[in-house]
């Protein structure tokens, strides 16, 4: 157990440092210095010059990214270019609104994709499963700011039952905030319901099939308690794994959702640093988002491993 | 039987096969849905300047916003275009860049894949933990990054949606190829002292198109998803093309005020095309999956 704990541990750690080195690459593939990015065409070269030097930017690449790392692990993330104030101000704002937003869409889809899933399971090959799998399935691929049209048309514009704008004052009720949540979040369950309901349903698919089912019910067991007993409590643990890495897929739908409602979350800060080529912004929002990421998947991973003993004790390694 | 008539044979149920494979496609109703739907979108993207009625740039002010009429059946935007005629031509900018970025990721990630399989050793973990990096990134945060590289244009939108799909289809190629490089005809090839890019893809390649195939078609859903929301975010197609995602990005600030036609028409075009590719794309791997 302990060397499969290190094991996803380390692995986690060399996929974060592989990732930062992408994220510093990317960000000094662009040409033009930074210096003058700041203070614009007309800016006198010796300032340029100076600037550059202050920041640091005239060094050698692998020493700015040395000392770029070594401040990453420090905290010290920088201060934005576009915003003036410290990146990690900026990103504690975001992540924790992005948070409220991503947990008021989980809660909604988690249930939904799993019931839905269980439904499509049990009603195999029929009606209910066909239009289960292939509504999820256009409701994953359609973009999220296709579906929030039609939903801010529909609730929004039509039925005037929920409000348009997300953002509220800081220090109002959570359940005012919850209200004003709900349409951002719709798009986002849409989105994931898909998925969950598919993972849902081929794991409960395989445990119906399987040898103990057959014995659970030739022993005489009701249907209800050999679906409740036996089905779900094999077929469940697979989506378990599968909602954590749609983590992923949602903070990459909070960019959309957050700039389409005008919500001041991780996701539209991402959106505005690249617009802005504000660089120090960029490179910290991206790598906050691998850290979540690779973070939500290991702890899955080892959530996963609890339950199944086959990988616990390295059987299925 | 002789050896070239039992090749012949073997060749001949293989064809007699795959026409059973397309029978059975197109069979299913939903796979012919999705295909008229289809058609009908690249039907509009080779015959846009004959079917669409009015310019799709020219704008004309003095009738914008007008709500959808005889004149203009979806009315005109804020610019006073005719909404119908953006919405035909938009089609030409999408199904022009999501397949080109599908190819470009297949070929990539499909290269990546035999390699990674076939090579093993250092060379298989170090790519696996590089695709295993670009994976930890949603695809949108992962085309952000590349595009504030690149700057926006069509071209480093293809290059990108490429980037974000290879390391996915390497996982699916590499897999496959794991299970062939084991089989006798590639040992057969090793012994004949074959050179390894002779092995990978004249050998193996072949024998792994079945995945590649499908993951081509289910990709080409998600880049069509990812063309038009890239364009929504202003980072593709550039103004003042009639593209779909961009036209709804200039528009939906006036869906407050009950101005839906210039936003909603584009939003059921791009909603329509992603479902079309998606139910084509479902039969297909249903079908060869059999």
């Amino acid at each position: 157990m302990l060397r499969f704990l290190l094991r996803r541990v380390g692995l986690a750690l060399v996929t974060l440092w592989l990732l930062s080195v992408i994220v510093f690459l990317a960000s000094h593939a662009l040409p033009g210095d930074v210096g003058r990015r700041i203070l614009g065409p007309f800016a006198d070269p010796r300032s340029v010059a100076a600037l550059d030097h202050a920041l640091g930017v005239d060094r050698p690449l692998p020493v700015q990214y040395a000392s770029w790392v070594g401040d990453l692990l420090r905290g010290d993330l920088g201060s934005s270019l576009s915003f003036h104030v410290p990146v990690a101000q900026l990103l504690g704002r975001g992540v924790v609104n992005s948070l409220k937003l991503g947990m008021v869409a989980f809660v909604m889809v988690v249930p939904l994709g799993v019931l839905g899933g269980i439904l499509a399971a049990l009603r195999r090959g029929g009606l209910t499963d066909r239009v289960i799998t292939i509504a999820g399935l256009s409701a994953t691929i359609v973009p999220e700011f296709v579906s929030s049209i039609v939903l801010i048309l529909v609730f929004s514009v039509a039925l005037k039952a929920l409000p348009i704008s997300a953002q509220v004052p800081p220090d109002a009720d959570p359940l005012t905030q919850i209200y004003h949540l709900i349409l951002p979040a719709l798009p986002l369950v849409l989105v994931l319901f898909g998925y969950i309901a598919r993972i849902t349903r081929s794991g409960v698919v395989e445990a119906l099939d399987a040898d103990y089912t057959r014995t659970a019910v030739l022993k005489g067991l009701s249907w209800g308690a050999v679906v409740v007993r036996h089905v779900l409590r094999n077929a469940l643990m697979p989506t378990i794994a599968v909602v954590a890495t749609q983590l992923g897929y949602l903070i990459g739908g909070l960019v959309v959702i957050e700039v389409m409602f005008n919500y001041q979350g991780l996701g539209q800060l991402l959106y505005t640093s690249a617009q802005q080529k504000d660089f120090p912004l960029l490179q910290a929002g991206v790598m906050t988002v691998g850290a979540v990421y690779l973070t939500a998947t290991l702890l899955a991973d080892i959530g996963y491993s609890f339950v199944n003993p086959r990988i616990r004790l390295g059987g299925a390694e | 039987m002789s050896v070239a008539g039992m090749a012949a044979s073997a060749t001949q149920q293989r064809r007699e096969a795959r026409g059973e494979v397309l029978r059975l496609v197109a069979r299913t109703p939903t796979v012919v849905v999705g295909g008229l739907v289809l058609l009908l979108w690249v039907a509009c993207a080779l015959f846009a300047s004959r079917v669409a009625p009015h310019d799709p740039i020219a704008p004309d002010i003095l009738h914008k916003l007008q709500p959808p009429s005889v004149t203009h059946p979806f009315g005109t935007d804020s610019l006073g275009r005719d909404v119908l005629s953006r919405v035909i031509f938009g089609a030409r900018g999408i199904l022009v860049v999501a397949p080109l970025a599908t190819l470009f990721g297949t070929s990539l990630g499909t290269a990546i894949g035999l390699v990674a399989g076939y090579a093993g050793g250092f060379v298989e973990e170090g790519l696996m933990r590089l695709t295993d990096a670009f994976l930890a990134l949603p695809a949108i945060v992962v085309a952000l990054l590349a595009l504030v590289a690149l700057g926006p244009s069509t071209g480093a939108v293809i290059f990108v949606i490429g980037l974000v799909f290879a390391p996915i289809i390497a996982r699916t190629v590499r897999a496959a190829v794991l299970t062939e490089a084991n089989l006798e005809y590639v040992q057969a090839a090793r012994l004949r002292q074959e050179a390894a890019p002779y092995v990978m893809f004249v050998e193996i390649l072949p024998n792994v198109l079945g995945p590649v195939l499908v993951e081509f078609t289910v990709r080409l859903g998600y880049a069509i998803f990812a063309t038009a929301t890239l364009s929504f975010l202003g980072f593709g197609i550039q103004p003042p093309a009639p593209d779909w995602g961009l036209s709804i990005f200039e528009q939906y600030s006036f869906l407050v005020g009950g101005l839906w036609w210039p936003v909603l028409f584009p939003a059921l075009a791009i909603a329509s095309l992603v479902v079309a590719v998606n139910l084509v794309a479902d039969g297909l791997s249903q079908a060869l999956d059999r």
